[in-house]
């Protein structure tokens, strides 16, 4: 049964609304060690997440994107929460997490614009992983421009 | 984790919309001497305790209790498989099942044996595309428009893939300053040539309201020696329909969209044609005799000429019919039927001129709201637009909240919205008989408050 409570709409107002106005943390990072885009073709939903990774851990984040405010306001949101964390730990960040951050509820068709940037932050680690394992060119995880 | 915003806080005082909670919604279409009232019992809910508006029509169409008491008193009464039985339980269900498909005859002027029923619009065009590539070949072309929804222009495209055939779109027309909603039908006189054996089109797009002048093209085509297929999901039971008069070769709809039961729909195909053409799904039911080579191991190979065996099907519509079909569906979309032609089809066409005319008028005047479709010209009772500065699904979201029932995003039509540039997709409202213009009110009323909280 999907519950039908009254809608917060202060709570939808303040959580979404306004960090999607603010643009929190949307602005490209000049000197990033992660640079990965995720998008969903179906709405034009777009994130391009930037990490800056120090002795594995997240020194800044920061975002680039276009589309509905709950992608936007995701983004805002995770950029903010994983600054100063551990890789891995944020390797291991939840979907429930990721929804729990957002604090309203999310319906089952919009779970995919709450997880777009999640989504980019986990791809975009990975691709690290991946260059981590290749020994011949470790200076490509520090300088990418 | 509480945020601050530049100012200290903003309070926006909210106006919220009165809207009547009426009991038992009785509906009032605007068409005077309906001679009974038509029950929705799914109008009456309310969603997140507002009345619910239903407006995305175009996906599906809300059931009136008769063709719900049709589908229970069928399981209840008469249900069993059809054509094979020999009790009268099999005859009761069998009757009322062909006697469903005469009535669809009737509905859109074609034969009985020129029906066959499907599970919707999707099937019948990818069952079609199948049935009919048999008989295509290396550079055989078929065209499309720009405005097909995904079914129609897949079915298609994975066909010319397939067997290396050539796909070409007839384009939007294009007025001085922009694209018109409009086929253009002098690039399709260029388009259909001698080459061309399929013509696919929409008769209604389902974005952008459009009606496309069906009759100009399929004469096109037939000059040109090809063969027509249309897509009547936005059309049948919202406009007449006559397949005579249109003249096309094929007709695709589906019961869901006009009031019936989802998983029935319906293709139509010429009876000199259908005659001609193998079916695509096998099974019980479509074959008139089976007959298997045991033999071929014990022969010689250069004896044997069949390693398989032919079987005879049974003439058409059976034998594009295999399996038990979704009699309870037929059934069900005999009654839907028979409340639209209780107010008539014609009735119901300007019940819909009437509403887009009115919601036209009324989303016009909203600052920053685009339509996205003709507004000069006959369209369907579907509109798209866009809010400025809103993504389409925050506005669902919000309206959503305040009852309103819409579709935002690409509407199975990708290449038309990337065409107009429209990558986040639109908003899209479509309406039927059982809505007014209260709903349109609401609409207004929400889109209103939609501007107010991203204001």
């Amino acid at each position: 049964m999907i519950e039908q409570n009254d809608f917060d709409l202060e709570m939808y107002k303040e959580r979404i609304l306004e960090l999607a106005k603010r643009q929190l943390n949307k602005h490209p990072l000049k000197a990033y060690s992660v640079k990965q885009e995720k998008s969903n073709p179906l709405c034009g939903d777009k994130v391009i997440i930037y990490l800056k990774i120090k002795k594995s851990l997240i020194e800044d984040g920061a975002f680039e994107g276009d589309g509905c405010a709950i992608s936007q306001s995701a983004a805002s949101l995770l950029t903010e929460e994983i600054k100063k964390k551990k890789v891995a730990e944020v390797a291991a960040f939840s979907d429930e997490k990721m929804l729990a951050l957002l604090g309203i509820p999310i319906s089952h068709l919009r779970q995919k614009c709450a997880l777009l940037a999640l989504q980019a932050v986990r791809e975009g680690l990975g691709s690290l992983a991946i260059l981590a394992i290749d020994r011949n060119c470790p200076e490509k995880l520090l300088n990418k421009k | 984790m509480k945020l601050k915003t530049e100012n200290k806080s903003i309070r926006i005082k909210m106006v919220r919309p009165k809207i009547k909670k009426t009991e038992q919604i009785e509906i009032k279409p605007a068409v005077r001497n309906i001679k009974q009232n038509i029950i929705f019992p799914i109008l009456n809910s309310t969603v997140w305790g507002r009345r619910l508006v239903y407006l995305d029509n175009a996906a599906t169409a809300q059931k009136p209790q008769a063709v719900i008491d049709t589908i229970i008193k069928f399981y209840e009464t008469s249900n069993a498989n059809i054509h094979r039985g020999i009790y009268f339980l099999a005859e009761k269900a069998t009757i009322a099942y062909e006697q469903a498909r005469e009535k669809v005859a009737e509905f859109i002027g074609a034969e009985t044996e020129e029906i066959i029923f499907t599970s919707g619009t999707t099937q019948s065009l990818n069952m079609l595309a199948q049935i009919l590539g048999r008989n295509l070949n290396f550079g055989d072309e078929i065209i499309l428009t720009i405005m097909e929804h995904h079914s129609n222009l897949l079915s298609w495209q994975e066909l010319a893939r397939e067997k290396k055939l050539v796909l070409k779109f007839i384009p939007l027309a294009a007025t001085p300053f922009a694209k018109s909603y409009q086929l253009d039908l002098e690039k399709a006189r260029d388009l259909i040539t001698s080459k061309t054996k399929i013509l696919a089109v929409t008769h209604i797009s389902n974005t952008l309201g459009t009606i496309n002048p069906i009759k100009e093209l399929v004469k096109l085509a037939h000059q040109a020696g090809a063969l027509t297929v249309v897509d009547a999901a936005q059309s049948v039971g919202h406009i007449p329909v006559n397949v005579k008069n249109l003249d096309c070769d094929f007709l695709a709809f589906s019961g869901h969209k006009i009031g019936g039961p989802t998983g029935i729909g319906v293709l139509y195909g010429k009876k000199e044609l259908l005659k001609q053409l193998e079916p695509v799904f096998y099974g019980g039911g479509m074959v008139e005799d089976v007959i298997v080579d045991k033999d071929v191991g014990k022969r010689s190979t250069l004896e044997s000429k069949s390693f398989f065996g032919k079987s005879k099907w049974l003439p058409s519509p059976q034998r594009f019919e295999a399996g038990t079909p979704n009699i309870a569906g037929a059934v069900g979309l005999a009654a839907a039927i028979t409340v639209l032609n209780e107010i008539g089809v014609d009735r119901i066409e300007q019940q819909g001129k009437m509403l887009r005319e009115y919601a036209l008028e009324k989303l016009s005047k909203i600052k920053g709201l685009q339509i996205i479709g003709p507004q000069e010209e006959q369209a369907g009772a579907i509109i798209s637009f866009t809010l400025e500065n809103i993504h389409p699904h925050d506005v669902a979201e919000i309206l959503d909240k305040e009852g309103i029932a819409v579709r935002a995003g690409m509407h199975c039509t990708i290449p038309l919205l990337k065409e107009l540039n429209l990558e986040k997709g639109t908003i899209r409202v479509s309406f039927y008989f059982y809505n007014s213009k209260d709903d349109i009110d609401a609409l207004v009323v929400g889109i209103q408050k939609v501007k107010q909280v991203f204001h």
